[in-house]
């Protein structure tokens, strides 16, 4: 297990939530055997059933490829992902992942867009279509449902991709730094609609950024991840009661988690403080 | 509107100059006099053409059915090979391999050989059209097919897309774009296929009329053949160009005309 912060804690929680992901002892090595390059050495993280983590560091720390791990989409060289007890052999059932482009297809409307998860998965079309529409409309897309993707500004087009990968319901969401790619206001916008809809509860999310303030007010724990070679260096719990409106950014308790995570990236040499 | 105003003035811009050249050839050759035999004059060149207007559609018509029938398999055949490459590798190196060998030999040169297999009728004509048009179908799509966002494959998978349902689904519309370009020099070469096969062995169609007329020292012939030559092809272009407006108004290249927002 990686060092922690507040073991007390994580036990406390540990015993109410079953495991949802288990991840042990996972090495992913790239290039030669001789000479690999190591992206991730001996990460062991459990996420439980019900919570939002958040993979937390800097670029070139491995935190994508840790996710795309999980998602099945990557081969760890060493170690193993376990989802719901089953040792991973490509993506597990029941994901859903959002990427840092929203990869919509141009030549989709938005409707369809959102309607292609279902129908890659053999759920039917038609079934989808009135569960789609809904999706669309709570997160403000209704009147888009007909236009192209290239009609949408750029926070639309990643709330689309939100709604695709909500569509078949999945009980685990991988998000790889979605709102990256945003402006700050938008970035703020979705993170007031993904917090609200966590609080709706029954998902697990595991969410990379590598922005401390977004980590903090999305995440029941942050997973700090240093690199070189990439390793989960600490995990903090955040406590902040929900739901969590943008202004619990301005309290001392979240100033003092955003602190606790800085001054350990301080510690780490990730960030200099000048 | 300002778009339909903005063609429109592409399209008479162009006209002024085609009139313009046509006007200076005519006071050329009324000037110097060269035997009509080197160079005809514009109007000669009409005026031969109006006496048997009939005789040269039909020959049109037969080198316009040639090369499109040719054109058409180009696209269905080197679509399904692109498609064969792309989800096999060993397909991938005994079809390119193939491909690359046909390509590097002249075609013209294997002309004769078809007329010996196919005889002098449309077969070998269509033949040779199909052979000069496939390569840039295959080579178009398949990197069409190729080219396609890693993410998009990703969120693919992770959502158990069958290998079937990514290729219908993103790998064919991620193509068409490409497919286009290759149709668009497909459609030429297609053309040049029809008239190769005329020249070698026929009895129809402009290549052959180009034969027989440079066999008469008919220059005037050569060039009412020659321009309607030029015209088909261009048509054939503009025809490919305006299917694909009509099949891809979400592409890039063709937002601007769309006009949806």
């Amino acid at each position: 297990m990686a060092p922690l912060e507040h073991p007390g804690l994580e036990a406390m929680t540990e015993a109410t939530a079953p495991a949802c992901v288990e991840i042990e002892r996972l090495g992913r090595h790239y290039g030669l055997p001789a000479k690999p390059i190591v992206a991730l050495q001996d990460v062991s993280l459990t996420v439980r059933e019900g919570e939002f983590l958040s993979l937390l560091g800097p670029s070139g720390c491995g935190k994508s490829t840790l996710l795309r791990c999980i998602a099945g989409l990557d081969k760890p060289t060493t170690g193993a992902v376990r989802v719901r007890g089953k040792p991973l052999s490509g993506p597990p059932a029941g994901i859903g992942m959002v990427f840092q482009r929203d990869v919509l297809l141009d030549w989709r409307t938005i409707l369809d867009n959102v309607l292609i998860s279902a129908e890659f998965q053999g759920r039917g079309r038609k079934e989808n279509i009135g569960r789609a529409r809904a999706l669309l409309e709570r997160f403000g897309l209704g009147g888009f449902a007909d236009r192209r993707p290239w009609e949408l500004s750029g926070g639309m087009r990643q709330r689309a991709a939100i709604c695709r990968a909500l569509l078949c319901d999945p009980d685990l969401l991988l998000m790889d730094e979605p709102f990256g790619a945003l402006d700050a206001m938008t970035r703020d916008d979705l993170n007031v609609e993904l917090s609200r809809l966590v609080q709706l509860g029954g998902r697990t999310v595991i969410f990379v950024t590598h922005s401390i303030a977004e980590a903090v007010y999305l995440s029941d724990r942050v997973a700090v991840m240093s690199r070189s070679p990439g390793r989960v260096a600490e995990v903090f719990e955040i406590d902040l009661p929900r739901p969590r409106p943008l202004s619990i950014r301005e309290t001392p308790e979240f100033g003092r988690h955003v602190g606790q995570i800085r001054s350990l990236f301080s510690r780490l040499g990730l960030v200099r403080e000048e | 509107m300002e778009d339909a105003l903005r063609r429109t003035g592409g399209l008479l811009s162009t006209l002024a100059v085609l009139v313009g050249l046509l006007v200076l050839w005519e006071a050329a050759v009324w000037l110097f006099q060269p035997p009509p035999i080197l160079l005809p004059a514009p109007s000669r060149i009409l005026t031969d053409f109006l006496d048997t207007p009939a005789y040269f559609l039909r020959q049109a018509g037969f080198t316009l059915w040639t090369t499109l029938a040719g054109f058409g398999l180009s696209v269905a055949l080197g679509v399904a090979l692109a498609v064969l490459v792309v989800s096999s590798r060993w397909a991938d190196r005994i079809v390119m391999t193939v491909l690359v060998m046909l390509n590097s030999l002249p075609k013209v040169a294997l002309a004769p050989l078809f007329v010996i297999w196919m005889g002098t009728g449309a077969e070998p004509k269509i033949t040779i059209a199909l052979m000069l048009a496939i390569f840039a179908i295959v080579a178009d799509v398949v990197l069409g097919l190729r080219s396609v966002d890693p993410d998009a494959l990703a969120m693919a998978r992770v959502n158990h897309a069958s290998p079937l349902s990514i290729l219908l689904k993103i790998r064919f519309p991620n193509a068409l774009p490409a497919l286009f370009v290759g149709m668009k020099v497909a459609v030429s070469f297609a053309l040049v296929g029809a008239i190769v096969g005329e020249f070698v062995g026929g009895s129809a169609g402009l290549g052959f009329v180009i034969l027989t007329a440079q066999g008469q020292f008919d220059t005037p012939r050569v060039f009412v053949a020659l321009v309607i030559l030029g015209v088909m092809g261009t048509l054939l272009f503009y025809f490919v160009d305006m299917l694909e407006r009509l099949l891809l108004p979400w592409h890039v290249s063709q937002r601007g005309q769309a006009g949806g927002h």
